[in-house]
């Protein structure tokens, strides 16, 4: 039976699949033969040391890559079932429905509302009403509202680190997306930002497909369901070495090297 | 180059201690024996007052795991072994607690004649603390196989056991003025049988921290 949850998601099976992938910086092969299912509704993180092509994999979700000159593709990556990289993908459509959250965060400067409406208003939503309810539910789902609702109107880099981050989940939010990427996202944050964060992530999961890369091996152990271990090959290409429940990976890991990396005897 | 040096060193060195406290267990599991063969009072005080000395070394090493857990956040084949050591140190401390229990039974017995000369109880005990032997040979070697090994040898003890049983009851059967006496050398029996199903516990630790998976394969006929 499928199961649809409130924003229309099928949370039921796998949503993104990644077929026989091969990603190219010109002549450099920054990937290899990536095979990967992405449960739908669920965390799945990447790990692995730097350079073994986890965030080029995160980045070609919503085809960051297609802006830098020279890369090139193999293989599949499918969305629901759809190629992404078929002609008549629509880019921005794509960007909408697979958003992403960065390192640093990185609010425009201008106010916390604004920021928020920014999105709606370039997809064509103009009525202040409107913009208003979606402002207030992203800000909510970002677990933000209550400390911004009565400075809505004043500068976003006024925040905290912290709240910045949600600030940019906020934004994400607002448009409605079904995949959410998240690159690293608490590294500049401190330790009580960052288990915020966390418990956000758990409470999205249950209505967005969430994919976050993470060199914190316990924030992976902590908030994902499903990890997957990069490693850059003799050559240095990336490939994906170790895929499974979050659990199984940290316990009982099956390849030695997923087991050097997370006991932290390499990488 | 070795990365995580100090993990390690602190993490080899809660495996000696385990070896350290395993062979303070076996010396009381063979020192209880001993005095009860001798009807020695004065050595089964003592082995009850040494029993502290095993608690100590057990809470020691607690520690230490603790300490690794909390500041160093082992996973995977690290996690299982720390995970599992605290599981060993509560089985090794038991079997203290049994060779204290068989000095407790010499207590009771004081300077009364034993009803036979004692045969199959020390077997049983050196069976055990063969078992315990092999079975801390295999911690420190992660080998499944012979910890496996050493779980089958478990039904070689109960079968003494069974043994020891029969033989006590058809004294009893004979002469009902023997029951005291018998019964508490089937306590002493009974403790040997107990120990020797820790050691099997702590074989499927050893199991489980090179397969990961947690088997049930010690099960005792007690």
């Amino acid at each position: 039976m499928t199961e649809y949850n409130f924003n229309g998601q099928n949370c039921h099976g796998d949503k993104i699949k990644a077929k026989n992938l091969n990603f190219y910086y010109g002549s450099f092969q920054a990937l290899r033969d990536i095979n990967l299912d992405i449960p739908g509704c669920a965390i799945t993180a990447i790990i692995g040391p730097s350079g073994c092509g986890k965030s080029s994999f995160l980045r070609l979700l919503n085809r960051m890559n297609d802006l830098i000159y020279g890369s090139r593709i193999e293989g599949t990556i499918e969305l629901d079932g759809k190629n992404i990289f078929d002609r008549d993908v629509d880019v921005v459509e794509l960007r909408k429905n697979v958003g992403m959250v960065f390192q640093k965060p990185n609010p425009f400067p201008i106010s916390i509302f604004d920021n928020i409406a920014f999105g709606p208003k370039q997809h064509g939503k103009k009525s202040k009403i409107e913009l208003e309810e979606i402002v207030e539910n992203s800000l909510k789902q970002a677990a933000l509202w209550d400390e911004v609702k009565d400075k809505l109107g004043q500068s976003a880099l006024a925040l905290s680190g912290g709240q910045q981050q949600r600030l940019c989940i906020a934004r994400v939010l607002s448009v409605e997306p079904e995949v959410i990427l998240m690159d690293e996202p608490c590294s500049a944050l401190d330790p009580m930002a960052t288990l915020k964060i966390e418990d956000l992530m758990r409470t999205l999961a249950k209505n967005y497909t969430i994919i976050i890369v993470t060199h914190n091996m316990q924030q992976a152990a902590r908030v994902s369901d499903t990890t997957a271990f990069f490693m850059m090959e003799p050559d240095r290409a990336g490939s994906l070495v170790e895929y499974g429940s979050t659990s199984e990976i940290f316990t009982n890991p099956k390849d030695k090297r997923t087991e050097d990396y997370i006991t932290g005897r390499f990488g | 180059m070795e990365i995580r040096t100090d993990f390690n060193r602190r993490l080899r060195e809660i495996q000696d201690d385990i070896l350290i406290m395993g062979s303070m267990v076996e010396a009381a599991i063979i020192t209880s024996i001993k005095a009860l063969k001798e009807r020695d009072i004065d050595i089964a005080k003592q082995l009850i007052s040494d029993d502290a000395l095993i608690n100590r070394k057990r809470f020691e090493i607690e520690e230490k795991c603790i300490k690794l857990i909390a500041t160093q956040q082992p996973l995977a084949g690290d996690l299982r072994t720390i995970i599992s050591v605290l599981n060993i140190l509560t089985e090794l401390e038991r079997i203290g607690d049994y060779a204290a229990g068989i000095s407790k039974i010499v207590l009771m017995i004081g300077n009364e004649e034993h009803l036979k000369p004692l045969i199959d109880i020390p077997r049983m005990a050196d069976k055990t603390t063969l078992m315990l032997r092999k079975s801390l040979d295999a911690f420190i070697k992660q080998d499944a196989d012979k910890a496996r090994a050493v779980i089958a040898e478990d039904d070689d003890v109960d079968n003494l056991y069974d043994q020891v049983f029969r033989e006590l009851l058809t004294f009893m059967i004979e002469d009902p003025r023997t029951i005291t006496r018998a019964t508490r050398l089937i306590w002493a029996a009974h403790n040997l049988e107990r120990s020797a199903d820790r050691v099997t516990n702590i074989c499927e630790r050893i199991i489980y921290i090179v397969t990961g998976k947690m088997e049930e394969l010690g099960a005792s006929n007690y």
